[in-house]
């Protein structure tokens, strides 16, 4: 939580959240719940695989309890988090933590890697949690990406062809869409490519929809801004 | 407006004649493009959080998660005291009801940090109970909390990882000390001094979590700290001031926090963490 930039009031005081630990608990509910919308829904199943100071105590910070939250749409501050387990048997949600207690790969001391799978679909991520109840997704299935959960963001799983990124901008600013943030990442040359477009508003399905159709998009992905 | 530094906290709060808490609310206000009361609601809010927090805590059995802590806030509540009574036994009291809350995953403030969410509400509502302090001007308290809190986070740290438990109980105490003057009527000017001699006393302090849990010393940590927020207050309303400016003591403590070694800072390899007994509670607990 240091920087020097300007912390705002709330960034001192708060946020409301269950304990013990915003790193451990808070961020950990918020990591679980950027992972169910980035899956777009209830998972079936979920595997946590826990780095650095999460695989040594995550028993005792009830990181467990909150990434289960977190994927079952708890927000930080829901209570129901301690009852998370039984939570998920309720909700027919099958879950694992692996503890990788070797520090290969860490680029933060709290990371942890989330694999969901809904129907025949699967989706990975890997977190970390920054300090202060803040996390930054880093990879999305296997590409880099930078996301917090601050603003919304749209997601485009696409080709790497030219002009993808040309045809959904006009389309952006045709429904008058205001762009804060673009990043462009790709695992090689003329490989698959992922899209995070930061704007200030909430898209509308059809927009979405329109999105999708833009040739060499393969999908599109709608994150909202999680309080 | 942001708030750059404390003694322009404090100069602005003299040329328009008001608290700490005003200056920082309506800077927040223009920063943020958000109306005054909006801020004012939302800080009213975390203030009940915070007032249910303290009442599970001294009312309901609380044990944690690993069983290391609980239960000492409801005995302090429920027996007399010896040595301290009163106002200081009762911010005792509900500084560790909130961090025991706290680690039994219960909901709290992060007051900067959930490790010192204790020290905040115990000082602010134990003295506004002693000085019938209204809900308005509890939140104002937290206000200037805030505004303290803004500029060590800016100038040094508010994480225990970066700076040790200086960052994170010492911070909080500085904020409750201003907190408690401001509730007091006391000047800005002493407000600041008071949180200044708060953090003298919290430089250096390590931290060591046994088994790297927000238990062993955090909980009891939290209650000493508001003890030592109300100590400093009560220097400063009487006019003692302190030598070195709060903005060079923040600035000393985040230099000592650069230097602290890695073993110190919230790893657990160092300090209460790696006695004895510290290492004996760690291995019990993971055995499990």
């Amino acid at each position: 939580m240091s920087t020097h930039r300007r912390l705002s009031v709330f960034d001192v005081i708060g946020p409301v959240m269950i304990g013990p630990s915003s790193s451990h608990t808070a961020g950990a509910a918020r990591l679980g719940r950027l992972a169910r919308e980035l899956l777009g829904g209830q998972p079936e199943s979920a595997v946590f695989t826990l780095y650095g100071s999460l695989a040594s105590t995550y028993q005792g910070h009830g990181t467990d309890l909150a990434l289960i939250g977190g994927v079952l749409g708890l927000a930080t501050d829901d209570e129901r988090i301690r009852d998370a387990k039984q939570l998920a048997s309720e909700e027919n949600l099958t879950y694992a933590f692996v503890p990788e207690h070797g520090s290969a790969g860490l680029v933060h001391p709290n990371m942890v890697r989330i694999t969901l799978t809904k129907a025949k679909r699967k989706m990975e991520i890997v977190g970390a949690s920054v300090g202060g109840g803040k996390v930054e997704v880093v990879e999305l299935n296997g590409f880099p990406v930078s996301l917090r959960g601050e603003e919304h963001t749209i997601i485009v799983n696409s080709v790497d062809r030219p002009g993808v990124v040309t045809r959904l901008s006009a389309l952006l600013s045709q429904h008058n869409v205001n762009i804060g943030n673009m990043a462009v990442s790709r695992a090689a040359k003329g490989q698959a490519v992922v899209m995070s477009i930061e704007i200030d508003s909430i898209l509308e399905q059809h927009v979405l929809d329109q999105l999708g159709t833009i040739d060499g998009v393969e999908r599109v992905t709608m994150l909202q801004k999680l309080r | 407006m942001a708030i750059e530094s404390l003694s322009a906290l404090l100069q602005k709060a003299e040329e328009l004649e008001c608290t700490l808490g005003e200056v920082v609310l309506l800077a927040e206000a223009a920063d943020e493009q958000t109306d005054p009361q909006e801020l004012l609601d939302r800080m009213t809010h975390y203030l009940g959080v915070m007032r249910a927090a303290v009442h599970r805590g001294i009312e309901e059995d609380i044990r944690s998660l690993s069983g290391l802590s609980g239960g000492a806030a409801k005995h302090l509540h429920q027996t007399s005291g010896t040595l301290l009574s009163g106002l200081a036994r009762r911010a005792m009291t509900y500084s560790l009801a909130v961090i025991e809350v706290n680690a039994a995953m219960g909901k709290i403030i992060a007051a900067p940090t959930a490790g010192s969410s204790g020290i905040l509400p115990g000082v602010i509502l134990a003295v506004a109970e002693e000085l019938q302090a209204d809900e308005h001007r509890q939140a104002m308290a937290l206000f200037t909390s805030a505004g303290i809190g803004q500029v060590i986070g800016q100038m040094a740290s508010l994480s225990g990882a970066e700076g040790g438990c200086q960052a994170e109980c010492g911070s909080a105490s500085a904020m409750a000390a201003a907190a408690a003057v401001e509730l007091a009527r006391g000047t800005p000017k002493q407000a600041i001094n008071a949180s200044a001699l708060a953090l003298k006393n919290s430089l250096g302090l390590v931290c060591d979590p046994v088994a790297g849990l927000v238990e062993v010393p955090c909980v009891k940590r939290n209650a000493i700290s508001a003890l030592l927020a109300l100590g400093a207050a009560e220097l400063a309303m009487s006019g003692i001031e302190s030598a070195i400016p709060m903005d060079e003591v923040i600035q000393a403590m985040g230099q000592i926090g650069r230097s602290m070694p890695v073993e110190l800072r919230e790893t657990a390899k160092g300090g209460l963490a790696q006695t004895p007994t510290g290492k004996k509670i760690a291995s019990q607990l993971f055995e499990e």
